[in-house]
């Protein structure tokens, strides 16, 4: 958290830019578990990516590429929504990548 | 192109709400701000009020919003929705604004607390006013954010810190108030009722609502893991749920004309919805035989009326029990 500042030196109106606002790392409320995709099973239909609350479904354009561990917080909402049962919730320490490479004739639209 | 797709793409690789925000996990509200501000293709500028939507999104000086968003208070989302219509309005003829004469769309989210209760004023005046802007109401049924009190939208039946449970009460003894009926009669261009489970239901009425020359309204289902009391990851299914046993009907009223949006295959018993979250628990042990009754009835009676309203044939009701799992239904008319 960024230290408290006299109401001298805030901005007027309070206002903020997203661009300079902090990005708190909710991934830390995260309890032993984390999301893995199985690429072979996933479609890219990307209702992860629509009902993750915490937006750490990245994609690229329309293609599924990966989960920001810096925002997940594990709530699993992305494993129970998957259609095809391509992700799976895995304990913290299985190395993920950090990128998955999704094949070009699934990524289409 | 799907429609998800369609609405990834108008992201332009930027969430409107991004991460870092503090709301629980797997709290029903984000995707639904995601699905609204999503399906729509102009600029869009939100309104918000207090609420565990905004609370939990701006903690000074960090926010979670990239778009042009302003926090107000509980009572006056609305109104503060109305003076930047007028201002942009304004702006627009005189020709001072700094980004042209762009279209935007004025959307407010405010939750069950900010709306059924303490905004709806300001909300009634802003319809009556006939603003072009769209409200959203997120309602997850209680002032989740300040600790889970009831409101005008907690179901009856429900438990909450100010409905308790106990040895004089079971939960709070009055009905909900029917919001979107209260809204239809401002005699607005577009009022909707969805749910968060149902983004293509939700995709398509934000579509047709912001195209609206006028104010639309739309009362989502959010779920909410900590007031429900259920496993975030069950979210989905207690909110289709509710669908699918009629407990939380998907409709539209168009320029007065009702539409049902959705009709369940197959009706699952209101228990099957109730039985899913600990807020209902206390109804199924001995002595909630008689309000788990009320309940049915209650949903039974408001389907009927529903359907006529809708000029849809009312039949027996099909209600299978005991319904083991709840077969995925087919949507009817708007779903895309």
């Amino acid at each position: 958290m960024s230290s408290l500042r006299p109401w001298q030196e805030l901005s007027p109106g309070g206002t903020i830019r997203p661009t300079d606002a902090e990005k708190p790392k909710t991934g830390s409320w995260r309890t032993g578990i984390k999301p893995l995709a199985d690429l072979s099973k996933c479609t890219n239909c990307l209702l992860c990516w629509l009902y993750c609350p915490d937006s750490a479904i990245l994609i690229e354009e329309t293609t599924f590429v990966g989960f920001d561990d810096y925002f997940c917080k594990g709530c699993e909402v992305c494993a129970a929504v998957c259609p095809v049962g391509a992700i799976e919730m895995v304990p913290e320490e299985t190395e993920t990548p950090e990128r998955w490479v999704m094949r070009s004739d699934e990524s289409g639209s | 192109m799907s429609r998800l797709k369609r609405i990834a793409l108008n992201q332009h690789g930027v969430q409107p709400l991004g991460g870092g925000h503090a709301l629980c996990q797997g709290c029903g509200a984000p995707s639904i701000v995601r699905t609204v501000l999503s399906s729509i293709d102009t600029p869009v500028i939100v309104v918000n009020a207090t609420g565990c939507l905004e609370v939990a999104t701006s903690r000074y000086p960090i926010t979670a919003w990239n778009v042009p968003w302003i926090h107000t208070a509980f009572e006056n989302t609305a109104a503060v929705a109305s003076g930047v219509e007028a201002a942009y309005k304004a702006l627009k003829r005189r020709g001072t604004l700094p980004g042209g004469d762009k279209e935007v769309t004025i959307v407010a989210f405010g939750g069950d607390g900010g709306t059924y209760d303490i905004g709806i004023q300001a909300l009634s005046g802003a319809l009556e006013r006939g603003h072009r802007f769209l409200y959203v109401c997120y309602d997850n049924g209680a002032y989740m954010n300040t600790g889970i009190q009831r409101s005008g939208a907690t179901p009856y039946g429900a438990d909450t810190t100010t409905s308790p449970v106990g040895s004089v009460s079971l939960g709070k003894m009055q009905q909900r108030k029917d919001l979107t009926a209260i809204a239809a009669a401002h005699h607005v261009p577009f009022v909707g009722q969805s749910s968060g489970a149902r983004w293509q239901d939700l995709s398509s009425k934000v579509e047709r609502a912001v195209a609206m020359d006028g104010p639309a309204f739309l009362n989502v289902m959010s779920d909410c893991p900590l007031g429900w009391g259920h496993e975030p990851r069950v979210g989905l299914d207690v909110m289709r749920a509710a669908q699918d046993s009629l407990f939380w009907p998907l409709f539209e009223i168009v320029n007065g004309e009702y539409k049902l949006s959705y009709r369940p295959r197959k009706v699952i018993p209101v228990t099957d919805f109730l039985k899913m979250q600990r807020r209902f628990a206390h109804l199924f042990k001995p002595g909630g035989e008689a309000m788990l009754e009320a309940i049915q009835q209650q949903v039974e009676a408001d389907w009927s009326r529903l359907l006529k309203l809708c000029g849809e044939p009312v039949k027996e009701l099909p209600v299978v029990k005991p319904a083991e799992e709840t077969e995925e239904a087919e949507a009817v008319g708007a779903v895309a």
